[in-house]
């Protein structure tokens, strides 16, 4: 193409020329009604039949304290053990031996088939099937003995969160290139320690967000061991308003709690990402 | 010497129907640099990764360094050998892919130190001091602690050369080993691996750098619909090929 020795006439100069900032009226209407909603919301609370001063209290209750440690020592364990379920799952079901592949497979059918708390309340009645247990000849002992609250609780939350991340895990490792896998194998790594070292390294990456999902759903699930008598916050709540009948202002206190435990999660998991993220080009220097 | 180094001996693959190898029977020698040429699908990547054990053959033997890969005879049948088992055999050679493959989450350094230490148990120091060796001897010391993702193509694929080396192999096989490459960057592999032909290494290259080819190879051997067509000394077959097909190819890629 030749290069025009002048150009065309008829566009005006808008070389000098800024663009104006606009204004966006209905944000600031949109955001003046939610206000005028929020306003009406907390006045309604305030003048409703609520004793502050009850949730203040109890905030800081002992027990209340008790529970919430109880919660989160619960939504940890528990998730630990569900991401090493996990782990395990999403390998026997990628690997190539079927019977490894089909028991992955009905185990993640089972525990998400059924609801959790049906899950947990079978753990906790296991007495009922099975009166004693052990391995025989070496150690038996009574189902209701060893079949306490936070067992029953840890095995149903953890067992039943290993069913979710297994596939959470299967697609991470998914995600990571099969040229991954060859280079590992041809320095000479056998299939498990390419997993480990080059493959799940990889897959934490992809993994990690929803795994912080997971975890933020577990802290709120360990409530629904509350049936089971583990003393987590909601179950310490409502044994105290079973007694002094100031139902929503346990709850608030309760509620309270999980929006804190959740809101310094997220900034965990951030921290988690950037750890993971080693060697992608976000973090280049 | 009188045995090969490698001894590839009617080996077969189908992936379904469709047939990649097709009795293919081929010796290398120890130092011998062979340069594999041929048109796209003609099985030059599948001879390469049944020699790494990436692939399986479905018939035909390949013996390398005097032993059987991937199955044991016994009783006049043929025995799958263990994972363990065939993970020992492939430390004998080592493979430099396509795309690279580093492991991008390792800087060069621990790229090149993750099979000696991991696998061959050598101690940290040593696996380091060795990496660096190596990142001079292709002209990378600079960029130890660089990661994949900060290093360009070429770059990279030194730094897979080097990787593969650390596992001190007998064989080193190279899958179109600048095809990824920028022009520009072709070059620095390439003088990469004549230093490394010139220092004796028994190098299979899969390339359609016909001119290193020419300068290096020793033998060339052009494969057509997964079988080999010719093969002999470089000179011969890139000079004055024998075989119509082989004389097509090569008028095609001039
Ligand atoms: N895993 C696989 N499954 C099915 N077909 C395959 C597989 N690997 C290779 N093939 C087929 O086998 C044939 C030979 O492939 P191969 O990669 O060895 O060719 P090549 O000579 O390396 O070609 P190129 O120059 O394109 O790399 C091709 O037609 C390819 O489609
Ligand atoms: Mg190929």
């Amino acid at each position: 193409m030749r290069a025009a020795p002048t150009l065309a006439g008829g566009f005006p100069d808008i070389s000098e020329m800024t663009v104006a900032r606009q204004v966006h009226w209905q944000r600031w209407l949109a955001a003046a009604a939610i206000l005028v909603v929020l306003a009406a919301i907390g006045r309604a609370f305030v003048n409703g039949q609520i004793e502050w001063t009850y949730v203040s209290r109890f905030l800081t209750a002992k027990v209340i304290l008790e529970g919430i440690t109880n919660t989160m020592v619960m939504a940890v364990l528990a998730m630990a053990l569900g991401i090493v379920l996990g782990v395990v799952v999403a390998i026997m079901r990628l690997s190539s031996n079927p019977v490894l592949a089909s028991v992955a497979a009905g185990y993640t059918w089972l525990f998400r088939g059924t609801p959790l708390i049906l899950q947990l309340l079978l753990w906790f009645n296991l007495a009922l099937v099975f009166p004693t247990i052990g391995i025989p000849g070496l150690w038996s002992a009574r189902a209701v003995d060893v079949m306490t609250p936070f067992l029953s609780a840890l095995l149903g939350l953890g067992i039943n969160q290993g069913a979710y991340t297994s596939e959470v895990m299967r697609a991470g490792m998914l995600s990571v290139d099969v040229g991954q896998y060859e280079a590992a194998q041809a320095i000479g790594m056998g299939r498990l320690r390419a997993l480990r070292r080059i493959i799940l390294p990889q897959a934490m990456r992809v993994v990690i967000p929803p795994l912080g999902n997971e975890f933020i759903g577990m802290v709120k699930a360990t409530s629904l061991a509350s049936v089971i008598q583990y003393p987590e916050v909601l179950h310490n709540a409502e044994n105290i308003y079973y007694a002094n009948s100031r139902v929503i202002e346990l709850l608030i206190v309760a509620g309270s709690w999980y929006l804190l435990v959740v809101s310094i999660l997220t900034p965990l998991q951030m921290l988690l990402e950037r750890r993971f993220a080693r060697g992608t080009l976000q973090i280049t220097r | 010497m009188t045995q090969p180094l490698v001894a590839i001996r009617s080996v077969s693959k189908n992936f379904g129907e469709f047939q990649a190898l097709n009795h293919v029977s081929l010796d290398v020698w120890a130092g011998e640099v062979l340069c594999l040429i041929g048109a796209s699908g003609s099985g030059k990547t599948t001879l390469l990764r049944c020699i790494n054990q990436l692939t399986q053959v479905d018939s035909g033997g390949i013996w390398l360094d005097g032993e059987l890969l991937g199955v044991r005879e016994e009783g006049g049948r043929l025995h799958r050998l263990t994972e363990r088992h065939i993970a020992r055999q492939r430390l004998k050679t080592g493979m430099v892919f396509q795309r690279f493959n580093l492991f991008p989450h390792r800087t060069a350094l621990e790229n090149i130190t993750e099979g000696p230490v991991q696998v061959q148990r050598r101690s940290r120091e040593d696996a380091r001091e060795e990496a660096m060796e190596l990142l001079a001897r292709v002209g990378l010391a600079a960029k130890a602690d660089a990661y994949p993702s900060q290093l360009s193509g070429g770059q990279q694929q030194r730094v897979a050369i080097a990787r593969a080396l650390a596992m001190k192999p007998m064989l080193m096989l190279f899958d179109e080993p600048t095809s990824a490459l920028d022009p520009e960057l072709v070059g620095e592999v390439l003088t990469v691996m004549k230093e490394l032909a010139r220092s004796g290494m028994t190098m299979m290259v899969v390339t359609h750098e016909l001119g290193f080819a020419r300068e290096v190879a020793d033998t060339v051997v052009y494969m057509d619909h997964g079988a080999i067509v010719e093969s002999g000394p470089a000179a011969e077959v890139l000079g004055k090929p024998r075989e119509v097909r082989t004389q097509s190819f090569l008028s095609a890629v001039i």
